[in-house]
């Protein structure tokens, strides 16, 4: 069993995103979108938390919402790989379930 | 595969709404079916044909009616939810004396118990929300 | 016709309901909790899962009549009777809130962060509000 989590929330605001690693399992994979993204850039203070974080489950980032945001691919944190729609389709397809961290 | 999507927010105030149908739009592109898009809390805005946003901004609502004429998708709102926040069809307008309708072309309004349907019938339901 | 009957086969699944989020102050909670009502009514196998400010949900001696809104923390004491039994709260929630089991209205089990995402991995299907 393997679960997507999707994180639509900046971890500079609310607690979304550390709940969830909290409880991704080995295997699971967790999606950042909308203003979730901002989790997966290199030289703030989530990096850390992210890396480690990377060690046991997948770590993806909507493309289209960076891009919207201003942020550059090139920012994004090493082992975090970027999804377009259609990539966010293929992992809710690919995973048992999908768990939206509101 | 079948997907179900439930979206939980209004259109503009959030972006869940445009995410919902982006994601929509993709899984369809792909070969998915939508089992059923389900609109509750104040996603329910997304069904009111009174919105006018600016000519330079997306319609939101008709983006969701023309995705449904063209792909034949089943878009329910959450009859208690919409009760609260003044989204009727002109079903609803009757029982509950009420003298207008609101529901855009491609919204029915029912009961929640479509959503757990669709949680049972479905391979993924996605939500999305704020 | 209700809506138990269209159905035209007998799939259980396993819903979770996951609370986040405080009572009053957004809508969530209560439109969660009739959702709820309804999957049990479709003789699914539900639990409900309390983590975050979600377990404020369940907190004891809500009196709303002052903020001129429905309590709608009786409807938890209520659950049993629609076979409801699975009630869920996190551990860590509950410390970081200072929060015992002796302030909820309901019994529960409390679960430490590894069960809870065993838990979570057992499931067909979370419902997010």
């Amino acid at each position: 069993m393997s679960i997507l989590h999707t994180v639509n929330k900046s971890p500079y605001e609310k607690n979304s995103l550390d709940s969830c690693l909290s409880l991704a399992k080995e295997g699971s994979a967790v999606l950042l979108i909308e203003d979730g993204v901002y989790a997966a850039l290199k030289g703030a203070a989530k990096e850390p938390r992210m890396k480690e974080a990377a060690q046991k489950i997948k770590l993806y980032v909507l493309g289209p919402d960076l891009k919207a945001r201003g942020m550059a691919e090139d920012r994004v944190i090493e082992g975090v790989e970027i999804v377009d729609y259609a990539g966010f389709v293929d992992l809710a397809a690919t995973h048992d379930k999908v768990n939206a961290w509101l | 595969m079948k997907f179900a999507i439930q979206v939980n927010e209004g259109p503009y105030q959030h972006q869940a709404a445009d995410s919902a149908y982006q994601f929509t739009k993709a899984a369809l592109e792909k070969g998915h079916e939508i089992f059923r898009v389900f609109f509750y809390h104040d996603g329910v805005n997304n069904a009111t044909k009174l919105t006018t946003p600016p000519q330079d901004d997306r319609n939101i609502v008709n983006r969701w009616s023309e995705l449904a004429e063209q792909h034949n998708l089943d878009m329910v709102v959450c009859v208690a939810a919409a009760q609260r926040r003044g989204i009727v069809d002109e079903g609803e307008a009757k029982r509950n004396g009420k003298d207008a309708e609101n529901i855009a072309p491609g919204f029915r309004i029912s009961g929640l118990g479509q959503l757990v349907e669709a949680g049972i019938q479905a391979d993924r339901l996605v939500v999305f929300g704020d | 016709m209700s809506e138990e009957e269209m159905m035209d086969d007998e799939v259980v699944k396993k819903f979770m309901f996951v609370n986040r989020r405080a009572p009053y102050g957004s809508i969530y909670a209560l439109e969660s909790l009739e959702v709820v009502l309804i999957a049990a009514a479709f003789d699914q196998d539900v639990s409900l899962l309390f983590s975050d400010d979600g377990i404020y949900q369940l907190k004891k001696g809500q009196e709303t009549a002052e903020v001129g809104m429905k309590n709608f923390s009786p409807t938890y004491r209520a659950l049993e009777m629609y076979d409801v039994e699975k009630l869920y709260v996190s551990q860590t929630a509950m410390d970081e809130r200072g929060i015992s089991k002796d302030d909820l209205i309901v019994e529960v089990e409390v679960l430490n962060d590894e069960a809870l995402a065993d838990l979570m991995d057992d499931q067909d299907v979370i419902f997010s509000f």
